[in-house]
Order: C-alpha cells, then sequence, then structure tokens
C-alpha cells in the first residue's frame, strides 16, 4: 500500500457538473422503455398471419415528410449547439428556434395523421401499437420542444449562456437526438416494415 | 496421544456427510405418491437435488460452525486475525465445483424433461414454421386466405406442454376447459361432459387444456404435472396413469376470489371400470353441449355437488 | 464531457445554507443531504414493513384453519397482493438500496453527497403518493386482488379502480428507483475520492453500483408492461385480451424480464452489506475481493436472461424451458463464489458475536437453504411439479426474509452507532435475533412440504389435510410478530439513550468511520485521503492489530 500524497482539498472544492452523464444514463434507461414496446410489438407482427390487418393500413407520404423534418431538425440543432461553442448566442438562438419550429410541425403532422387515419386507438391490436408508440414519442418530442423553448427563454439574458457555460444547451441537443433516434426505430417498425 | 491428521479427519466427514445425504435423497418421503409414468422420472431427479443439496448444506453449515468455533474472539485477545486477502487456488476450486455440478444437473433435467414427453422434434418444427409465415414477404401473399389460416391454426393440435408422446400417440384425448371456479372434462369421441377427469390406468392420455376467462393452472401432485390453461392459447398434457385411486385435481394459478375452492379430482379406473364408466354416463352427452350459449352458472350447476360448492354460492360468484 | 463547469446551482457544496445540524423537523421536508435521505428511506420503509408484515399476520390468521372464517376470499386476496407489494417494493427495496445505499455510498466513496442531490430527494419524494396510491385502492375498490405479479386477464376484470391504482403506484416507485439508480451510478463513478483506486472501492459499493446497472435496465421495462396494462383496463386497447387480438403471456415475459432481476435488486445490497459486516465483525479481511465484486456483476448478467424460469408451465414451447433452465442453474455460481467467500473470512479470524455479525451468521444459513430451494425449481421438469404452491413460497421467504430483512437487519445493528453516534442495546438485539431466526424456521420451513404434498398458493381455503402443518406456520408467523417488539423498543430508547458509540467503535477501516458519529452535514471538514484498502485487518506487522483511528484518512483539521 503505498501512501497517496496529502492533496489539501480546501472545504469550497466543487465537483464538476455530471449533469450531461445522468441525462445520458436516464436516457439509456428510458430506451428501454421503448425497448420494451418494441418487443411488444414485434410479438405481435410475429402472431399475426396478416400484419397489419386490413382496416389498419398505414400511409406513407406524411409521415416520411415528417420524418424528414424530424432527422433534419437534428442537423439543425446541432448547428445551434456549434454556435454556442463559438460564443455566438445569436447564432445559437437562431438554431433552436428553427429545431423548436421543426419540432412543433411535426407534432403538428402527426395530430393531422391521427385526424385522418380513419381508424382509432382501439380498433385492433396493430392500432392499439400504433396509437400507444407514436403517442408516447409524440409525448417525448413535446417534453424535447419544451427543453428548447426553456433554453430559448433563459437565453434572452445575454450572460447565461457562453463558449464555457452552457450545460443546458448541450442536454436539450441530447435530448432531441435521442427523440429523433426513436422515431427512426418507430418509423421502421410501424411504417416500412408493414410495407414488406 | 496419538495426533489424527487433519486429512483423515476431513476424508471420514466427507465419507460421512456423502453417505448421509444419499440416504436423506432417498428416504426423505416429502413427495405424495407417484400415479403417472412422469412421477418416478421427476422424483428420481428431485432425490439426487435434494442429496446434493444435503451435502452442500452440511458442507456449507458445517464449515460455518466449526470456523465459529475454532475462531471465536477470546476475552482479552486484541489482535485482528490473520492477514490473508484469497487463494486463488481455493477460488478457482469453489468455482469449478458449482459450475460442474450446475452443468451436469442441467443437462440431466434437458434428460429427464424429454423423457417426460416435454420435447419433441416437432415443437421445434412448428416454430420454425410459424417464424416463417410471419415474415412478411409470405404474409402478404398469404393475406387474402388469412381467415382460412387462422382456422388452421386452432385446429392445429397445441404444441405448449408436455405432450409425453415420445414415441407413441395418445389413445384418449380428453378436452379440459378452465372457467372461474371449475373444471369441464369434455370426451371428444364418445361425447360425454362431465366435472372430473375419469381415466383408464396403463393408457396414453392427452389432456387440450382451454380456458375460457382467467388463466388456470391444471396440475395433479400425485403426477407431477401442471399446466396452465390460457386464455387463447391452446396448451396440453399428456400422461399415462400408473396406478388407480382418486386423486385431486388443484388450479394453482390465481384466478379470482374462489381459486382455492376450484378443486375437482381425477379418478383412475382399471380398464373394465373404466367402461363401465363410459357406458353408464353415455346419457350424459347432451348434458352440455354448446357450453357457449350458457352462463357459467348453468354449466357450473349440474357440477355443484362434485366441486363442493353449493348452487347459492355458484350463483353469488357469477352475478 | 468535454465541457465541465465549476459553478453549478445544482451543487450541495453551499455553506451557511443550511445549519449546523439538522432538527428534528429537517427530517420531514424535501432535504437534499444524503444522510437524511437515507434515514428517512430507512424509517419510512419499517413503517411499512409492520404494515405488510400485520397483512401477513391476517392471512396467517385466516390460514389456521381450511375454511374461509376470518378473512372474506376476495380481501384475503387482497391482502396478499398488497403484502407481497408493499414488502417488496416499500420495504426491501427502498431500505436496501435508498436507505443503505443513500446513507453509505457518499461516506464511502468519501464524498460529501451525491451527485444530484435534489434528484436524490425527488426520488424519495414518489414514495409516500405511492403508498398513498395503494391505500386509495383499498378504499375505492376493495385492494387490487391479483397477486403482485397482476397477471392479465385476472387483472383486467377484478377490482378495476383498484388495479389502476396500484399500476401507478408501482409506475411511481419505479420511477424512484430509476432516478435513485442513475444517481448511484454517476456518484460511484465519479465522485470517488481521488485518492481511492478502484479496488480499495468498499464491496457494498461494487454491490450496488451492480444493483442500479440492473435497475436501470430493467425497471423500464415493467414500466412498458404496466402501462399496456393500464391503456387494457382504463382505454379500451387489448394487448392483453386474447378475444381482441392480444396476448396473456406477453404480459408475462414483460413483467418477469423486470421482476426476476427485481429479486436480485433485493439481495445484491444485502451482499454488499455482509461483506462490510463480516471482516469488521470476524477481525479478518475479506476473502477474495475481486471475486466477490465481480461476481455482484455476473449474477447481475445472467440475472437478466433467466426470467422465463416464472413461466415454466404457462404459455412457453419445451425449448425455452431448457434454455432458461441451464441460464438459471448458472446463477448458483457466482452466488456461491460469495457464499464461500465469506465463509472463507471467518476462517482464521476473531470472531466477535455481535447482535449485527449474529444476523450476518443467520443470514448465511438461511440464505443457502433458499438458494438451494431456487435451484431446485429452476430445472422445469421439477418446477412443473412445484409451480405456485408453497414450496415457491418457502424459497422466496427464506432468500427475502432469511436474506434481506436478515442483512437489513444486520446492517442496522452494524451502523446505527454511526448514523446515531449510540450503540443499539446487545441484549434486547439478542432476544430479538433468537426470536426471528426461530420465527422464520417455524413459519416457512413447513411450507416446503406443504408445496411438495399439493397445497397451492394464493390460496384463502385449502384442503384440511394440511392444517396441521400450517398451524405452525402460523406459530411462526406471530413469534416473528412478537420478534419485532424487542428491536422497536431497542431503537426507541438507544436513539435517545443507548451508549456512546464513538467515531469508530468496531475499529472498522472503510471511510465511513472516519467522520464523526453522527457524521456532520457534509460529511468531513477535510476530504479524507485514502492510504490503504477497507478490508486489511491484521495487516500491522508490529503487533498484528489493524492500524486504528486516523489510518484510512487523514484527521479532520
Ligand atoms: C431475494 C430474492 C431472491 C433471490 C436471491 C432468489 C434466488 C434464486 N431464485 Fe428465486 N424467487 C424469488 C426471490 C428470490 N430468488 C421470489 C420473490 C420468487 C417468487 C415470485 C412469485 O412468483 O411471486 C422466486 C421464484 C423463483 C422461481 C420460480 C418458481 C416458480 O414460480 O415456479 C425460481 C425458478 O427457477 C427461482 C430460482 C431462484 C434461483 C436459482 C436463485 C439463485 O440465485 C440462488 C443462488 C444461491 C444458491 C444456490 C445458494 C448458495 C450457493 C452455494 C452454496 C454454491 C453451490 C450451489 C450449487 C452448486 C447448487 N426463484
Ligand atoms: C421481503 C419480502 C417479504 C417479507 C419480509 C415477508 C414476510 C412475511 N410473509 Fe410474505 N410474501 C412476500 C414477501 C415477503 N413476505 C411476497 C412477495 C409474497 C407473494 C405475494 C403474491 O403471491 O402476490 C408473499 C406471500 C406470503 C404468503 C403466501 C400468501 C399466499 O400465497 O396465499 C404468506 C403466507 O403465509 C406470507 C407470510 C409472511 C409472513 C408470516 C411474514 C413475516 O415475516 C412478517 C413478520 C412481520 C410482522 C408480523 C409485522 C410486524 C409486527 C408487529 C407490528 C407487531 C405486532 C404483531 C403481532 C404481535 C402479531 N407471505
Ligand atoms: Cu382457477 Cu385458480
Ligand atoms: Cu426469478
Amino acid at each position: 500500500m503505498t501512501i497517496a500524497p496529502t492533496t489539501d482539498t480546501s472545504h469550497h472544492e466543487e465537483h464538476p457538473d455530471f449533469r450531461v452523464l445522468g441525462l445520458l444514463t436516464f436516457l439509456v434507461s428510458e430506451s428501454l422503455m421503448f425497448g420494451g414496446f418494441f418487443a411488444a410489438y414485434l410479438f405481435y407482427r410475429g402472431l399475426a398471419d396478416v400484419w397489419p390487418p386490413h382496416e389498419t393500413e398505414v400511409e406513407l407520404i406524411l409521415p416520411t415528410i415528417n420524418t424528414i423534418i424530424l432527422v433534419s431538425s437534428s442537423f439543425v440543432i446541432h448547428f445551434g449547439d456549434a454556435a454556442i461553442k463559438k460564443n455566438d448566442l445569436k447564432g445559437m438562438r437562431k438554431w433552436y428556434k428553427i429545431t423548436a419550429g421543426m419540432g412543433a410541425i411535426f407534432l403538428l403532422g402527426q395530430v393531422y395523421e391521427y385526424l385522418t387515419l380513419g381508424y382509432g386507438l382501439t380498433t385492433n391490436i396493430f392500432s392499439n401499437c400504433f396509437y400507444l408508440m407514436t403517442g408516447f414519442h409524440g409525448l417525448h418530442v413535446f417534453i424535447g420542444l419544451l427543453l428548447i423553448l426553456g433554453v430559448l427563454w433563459r437565453s434572452r439574458r445575454p450572460e447565461h449562456y457562453n463558449a464555457t457555460k452552457h450545460i443546458g444547451i448541450e442536454m436539450a441537443e441530447i435530448y432531441w437526438h435521442f427523440v429523433d433516434i426513436i422515431w427512426i426505430v418507430l418509423f421502421s417498425l410501424l411504417y416500412i416494415l408493414t410495407r414488406f | 496421544m496419538l495426533q489424527i491428521p487433519v486429512s483423515l479427519l476431513t476424508l471420514v466427514a466427507g465419507i460421512t456427510v456423502t453417505l448421509f445425504s444419499i440416504w436423506v435423497g432417498q428416504h426423505h418421503s416429502l413427495l405424495p405418491v407417484q400415479a403417472s409414468e412422469q412421477a418416478p422420472l421427476v422424483d428420481n431427479f428431485f432425490n439426487i437435488m435434494v442429496a446434493i443439496a444435503t451435502a452442500l448444506f452440511l458442507v456449507v453449515e458445517g464449515t460455518i460452525i466449526i470456523f465459529l468455533v475454532k475462531f471465536r474472539h477470546r476475552r482479552g485477545d486484541d489482535t485482528d486475525g490473520v492477514p490473508i486477502e484469497g487463494s486463488f487456488a481455493l477460488e478457482v476450486f469453489w468455482t469449478a465445483i458449482p459450475t460442474i455440478i450446475v452443468i451436469c444437473l442441467g443437462i440431466y433435467s434437458v434428460d429427464v424433461y424429454t423423457q417426460m414427453g416435454g420435447i419433441k422434434p416437432r415443437n421445434s418444427e412448428q416454430i420454425a414454421g410459424n417464424l416463417n409465415k410471419s415474415g412478411t414477404a409470405i404474409a402478404a401473399t398469404l393475406s387474402d386466405e388469412g381467415g382460412d389460416s387462422l382456422q388452421t391454426k386452432a385446429l392445429k393440435s397445441p404444441t405448449i406442454g408436455i405432450t409425453g408422446e415420445n414415441n407413441k400417440k395418445a389413445d384418449l384425448v380428453v378436452d379440459v376447459t378452465g372457467m372461474q371456479f371449475a373444471w369441464i372434462f369434455n370426451y371428444p369421441e364418445s361425447g360425454i361432459t362431465s366435472g372430473e377427469l375419469h381415466v383408464p390406468v396403463g393408457t396414453k392420455v392427452k389432456l387440450n387444456i382451454a380456458a375460457t376467462d382467467v388463466i388456470h393452472s391444471f396440475w395433479v401432485p400425485q403426477f407431477r404435472l401442471k399446466q396452465d390453461a390460457i386464455p387463447g392459447i391452446p396448451t396440453t398434457l399428456g400422461f399415462t396413469a400408473t396406478k388407480t385411486g382418486t386423486y385431486p385435481i388443484v388450479c394453482t394459478e390465481l384466478c379470482g376470489g374462489y381459486h382455492g375452492s376450484m378443486r375437482s379430482q381425477v379418478v383412475v379406473h382399471s380398464p373394465e371400470s373404466f367402461e363401465n364408466w363410459l357406458l353408464a354416463n353415455a346419457t350424459n352427452t347432451d348434458k352440455v353441449t354448446n357450453t357457449i350459449a350458457l352462463s357459467p352458472e348453468e354449466i357450473l350447476t349440474p357440477y355443484a355437488r362434485e366441486l363442493g360448492v353449493n348452487a347459492d354460492t355458484l350463483a353469488a360468484i357469477h352475478q | 464531457m468535454t465541457q465541465t463547469q465549476l459553478q453549478s446551482p445544482e451543487l450541495p457544496v453551499n455553506h451557511g445554507a443550511h445549519p449546523e445540524k439538522w432538527k428534528w423537523y429537517h427530517y420531514f421536508t424535501f432535504n437534499i443531504d444524503h444522510k437524511v435521505i437515507g434515514i428517512q428511506y430507512l424509517v419510512t420503509a419499517f413503517i411499512f414493513y409492520l404494515i405488510g408484515g400485520l397483512m401477513a399476520v391476517a392471512m396467517r390468521a385466516e390460514l389456521a384453519t381450511p375454511d374461509p372464517d376470518v378473512v372474506d376470499p376476495n380481501l384475503y386476496n387482497a391482502l396478499m397482493t398488497n403484502h407481497g407489494t408493499i414488502m417488496i417494493f416499500l420495504w426491501i427495496v427502498p431500505s436496501a438500496i435508498g436507505g443503505f445505499g443513500n446513507y453509505l455510498v457518499p461516506l464511502m466513496v468519501g464524498a460529501r453527497d451525491m451527485a444530484f442531490p435534489k434528484l436524490n430527494a425527488i426520488a424519495f419524494w414518489l414514495n409516500p403518493p405511492a403508498a398513498a396510491l395503494l391505500a386509495a385502492s383499498f378504499y375505492f375498490g376493495g385492494g387490487s386482488q391479483s397477486g403482485w405479479t397482476a397477471y392479465p386477464p385476472l387483472s383486467l376484470v377484478t377490482a378495476p379502480t383498484a388495479q389502476t391504482l396500484w399500476i401507478l403506484a408501482i409506475v411511481l416507485v419505479g420511477t424512484s428507483s430509476i432516478l435513485g439508480a442513475l444517481n448511484f451510478v454517476v456518484t460511484i463513478w465519479k465522485l470517488k475520492v481521488p485518492s481511492m483506486k478502484w479496488d480499495q472501492l468498499p464491496l457494498f459499493c461494487w454491490a450496488i453500483l451492480a444493483t442500479s446497472v440492473l435497475a436501470l435496465l430493467s425497471t423500464p421495462v415493467l414500466a412498458a408492461g404496466l402501462v399496456l396494462l393500464l391503456f387494457d383496463l382504463n382505454f379500451g386497447t387489448s394487448f392483453f385480451k386474447p378475444d381482441g387480438g392480444g396476448n396473456v403471456v406477453l404480459y408475462q415475459h414483460l413483467f418477469w424480464f423486470y421482476s426476476h432481476p427485481a429479486v436480485y435488486l433485493m439481495i445484491l445490497p444485502i451482499f454488499g452489506i455482509m461483506s462490510e459486516v463480516v471482516p469488521v465483525h470476524a477481525r479478518k479481511s475479506i476473502f477474495g475481493y475481486k471475486a466477490i465484486a465481480y461476481s455482484s456483476v455476473a449474477i447481475c448478467v445472467v440475472g437478466l436472461f433467466v426470467w422465463v424460469h416464472h413461466m415454466f408451465t404457462s404459455g412457453t414451447p419445451g425449448w425455452m424451458r431448457m434454455f432458461f433452465t441451464i441460464s438459471t442453474l448458472i446463477v448458483a455460481v457466482p452466488t456461491g463464489v460469495k457464499i464461500f467467500g465469506w465463509v472463507a473470512t471467518l476462517w482464521g479470524g476473531k470472531i466477535r458475536f455481535t447482535s449485527a455479525m449474529l444476523f450476518a451468521l443467520g443470514l448465511l444459513s438461511m440464505f443457502v437453504l433458499g438458494g438451494l430451494s431456487g435451484v431446485t425449481m429452476g430445472t422445469a421438469p421439477f418446477d412443473v411439479h412445484v409451480h405456485d404452491t408453497y414450496y415457491v413460497v418457502a424459497h422466496f421467504h427464506f432468500v427475502l426474509f432469511g436474506g434481506s430483512v436478515f442483512g437489513i437487519y444486520a446492517g442496522i445493528y452494524h451502523w446505527f452507532p454511526k448514523i446515531t453516534g449510540r450503540f443499539l442495546n446487545e441484549t434486547l438485539g439478542r432476544i430479538h435475533f433468537v426470536l426471528t431466526f426461530i420465527g422464520t424456521l417455524a413459519t416457512f420451513l413447513p411450507m416446503h412440504e406443504l408445496g411438495l404434498q399439493g397445497m397451492p398458493r394464493r390460496v384463502a381455503m385449502y384442503d384440511p389435510q394440511f392444517m396441521a402443518l400450517n398451524q405452525i406456520c402460523t406459530i411462526g408467523a406471530f413469534v416473528l410478530g412478537a420478534s419485532v417488539i424487542p428491536f422497536f423498543i431497542n431503537v426507541l430508547w438507544s436513539w435517545g439513550f443507548g451508549r456512546k458509540a464513538g467515531d469508530n467503535p468496531w475499529n472498522a477501516l472503510s471511510l465511513e468511520w472516519t467522520t464523526s458519529s453522527p457524521p456532520a452535514i457534509e460529511n468531513w471538514e477535510t476530504l479524507p485521503v485514502v492510504t490503504h484498502g477497507p478490508y486489511e485487518y491484521g495487516f500491522n506487522e508490529e503487533d498484528g492489530t489493524s492500524v486504528k483511528s486516523g489510518t484510512a484518512a487523514e484527521p479532520s483539521a
């Protein structure tokens, strides 16, 4: 056993901020909740002879447009993060505003799709899964949107974020990417896989 | 005085523990009588596990007690124990031994389970078949006959459960339906419906098990066999009774307030008395023809006496 | 992370913002000190233990006779369901992980608090509403009655309001345990004092780390299953309704994917407690530190792939029954490594029979018995006979009561001096131990025989042939009930008037003993510097003692 050097840590030492790490850990856990839904969905699909059942065909055009919007918003939000790292608060605000707009369009598109689909939550087991999974994801998009709006609200004060202090911005970005990745899986399962 | 070497003591202790454990394994008499072909298989397996468990338990507890006595703290001794942090050899040893034990147990249990008729090659084919069918490409082409294939699927004999058909098909098939809180047995060949299961001794029997409301579970302790009755998923249980007598049928899956009273009996007849029972009950055939059209109460009332429940209770639980 | 930040609003270290010492009423508030939260967890969990235990006594009273005479069968089912739910979700999990974990982890790794103190408090405060929901389920719907497993379709057709409230309660405690788990992972990973190497991390922290990873990976799947059940109950979907195209067995997969790991959530922290208590009271270094640390990780990994052993008689095909038989048996190996490690730790020690040690030794015998019966059920051919019988009830009470509860008691006797600055009374502790030991054997040993002979579980009425054995169980339950009384008196009395303990009464080497008892609000004036491992008893060559106080850390300034 070696004697460690005495570090004179003073009373006022502070530990670094681990919120990003905490968020990542949380998202790993969260993705397993989606994992549970995905597994359930694949289970039902495996049991069924016809999937999706006749009366519940999914439409593809609108969701594809929606997907493109959501996926590209992930790039947009990244520009915002890059901007604040260069201490460009204005740029950050611009990109985050665009992202928020895209997120809102996505949600509206989702609502529009719900209204026009012609079947509801309780129609059959496919529609059960469809609404539950997209709805649950939509809830996450909504939360992500609130986070982005929160960042925008706080960044009104010019000194709130800068090149070295922008954890909130980073966390909103990470969350948004997460929502995006989940959507890609969802889209493959619910839309693309039902076509083949 | 002659010093007995420790290794000799250990050897003697080892032999004693082994012999004692084997004896316990054979003589514990914890299990009820054996009345099916599978029962001895299960029991022999259990006896071996009891022997191993007894040995492990005695060794671990014995060691602890010896250590407690030997290394107890003595008054006035302020020193600490010997500075040992581990021993690689010992650790490998006590990882390896349990590994070997559990691998042997694992292999043996697969063997026992196969002998019980729990695994059949047909099972795995069917699963592969199901997976294929659900492949999307095929599903698309099949989509027009969706209704049809559903039908055939339901007609296929269930593949979940111990079929007991390793080499020979069953001679007697009985359809079993579980419902709150009774079992209904239907003999498709003779059309008899009964609240008790009657089977001839020494005959391969296959139960096709279904449930109408919630999950139930069919258990005959003397057969050592159990299978859930699951709404929407047909299951099966195959056995050959080896001993005449009357044994309880117990529902072991929580199915509501009166789960505990969901009991019936299996009567294992000699072949002749089974024939007699069949003849005597042939008149019974239309008693319950269409179970679906009746309320559970109506179905159950004729069996109330056998179920040990009176009609009022039945009415009360099904209001 | 690339960016770190020096000033953070979340930081606990903020002098002047808190008083020098917590007053009693601070324990009833949203307090972010990990020690306060730890005590909050322990005390509330213990209250739930009493409630769950009283339910068990009511059940045992009912089972004293074959007829349903004491309580109505539906009420019996409600008691049974909520007994299981409370014991698992509001007693073992919160006390072992929330209580000991929160109190000890920062102290053991040399941190001033958890990584996210506010989150920690939030996680605790999710528990009282969950309890309120369970209480409400009795008031509004007669209590949920479909077992702690809540299998549909039964859970969809009996007492739907109560079932809904039950689901919400479980989702709340699940969220609480996810938040707690992520906090532990980050704390142990990042807040360990730099001078502490990974192989100087106390084994309790290893155990909590493994537990937390397991909780993070399995709890959300339960949440998914319960959300589906909630929708089936209230929003007309048919995930688990066979006539609507649903599948009831899917629920069982989702449930056991969580709930099998959940049993390891309840035992791994206890294993951690064992690894702390045994070396200290045997005055001997833990035997095979690495093996014990890694076996926690092995149990956690293998534990994720054994869940179907709860479904051997359900809608699972033969090959699945075989695959999961083998994976289940493998868990015995890492568990054995721990057991043998503790036994070997006793060898060559100077064993003190303190109450803490007595409970730890009691655990060794009880848990081995329960583990061995677990292995027998792990094999499908035999489980087909005993599944859903009292044999299973016997198994899990031996591991849960003989394991987890004994371990929690051992932990309380061991750390009470640290938490309060006073010893628990040893005489009362011994009475408590003897009553508990006898009570456990009397209550749960006969249940093996009951199950093997043919008594199913979850029944309010049974075949009269089983009456004699059941009465032994019932008497045992009353002994267990009585055993709580000396403990209860002991804790209340000693907290106020017990013998003063000093900072390091057991002469132990891990970091929590280097601070005052009870520890100051931010644990240390000056953070300790680790100079040796937590178990180096007898390593001081001159006089054969462990290097005494001040050795594990620099004396505080
Ligand atoms: C603390 C909780 C806890 C723990 C630690 C365990 C540990 C184990 N459990 Fe248990 N179990 C439960 C809690 C727990 N269980 C509960 C609550 C249920 C019921 C749920 C319900 O239906 O309501 C249950 C049910 C349950 C079942 C389902 C029974 C059924 O419903 O049909 C099975 C089947 O395989 C099982 C197996 C095991 C095994 C193999 C272990 C192993 O981890 C045990 C390993 C330990 C040892 C083996 C002993 C020490 C080792 C040695 C001395 C080494 C040498 C040993 C050998 C070589 C064998 N358990
Ligand atoms: C950690 C978990 C834990 C603990 C500690 C216990 C503790 C006890 N349990 Fe168990 N139990 C479970 C977890 C636990 N249980 C689970 C998960 C189930 C399955 C539920 C299901 O099937 O869904 C179950 C089911 C279960 C059953 C089977 C029910 C059935 O299948 O029908 C029984 C029956 O005897 C039982 C009994 C007991 C008893 C007597 C105690 C005793 O140890 C309790 C001792 C405590 C007290 C007695 C209370 C405190 C004392 C006082 C307040 C003093 C005053 C009282 C007196 C003087 C009497 N429990
Ligand atoms: Cu039917 Cu229990
Ligand atoms: Cu398990």
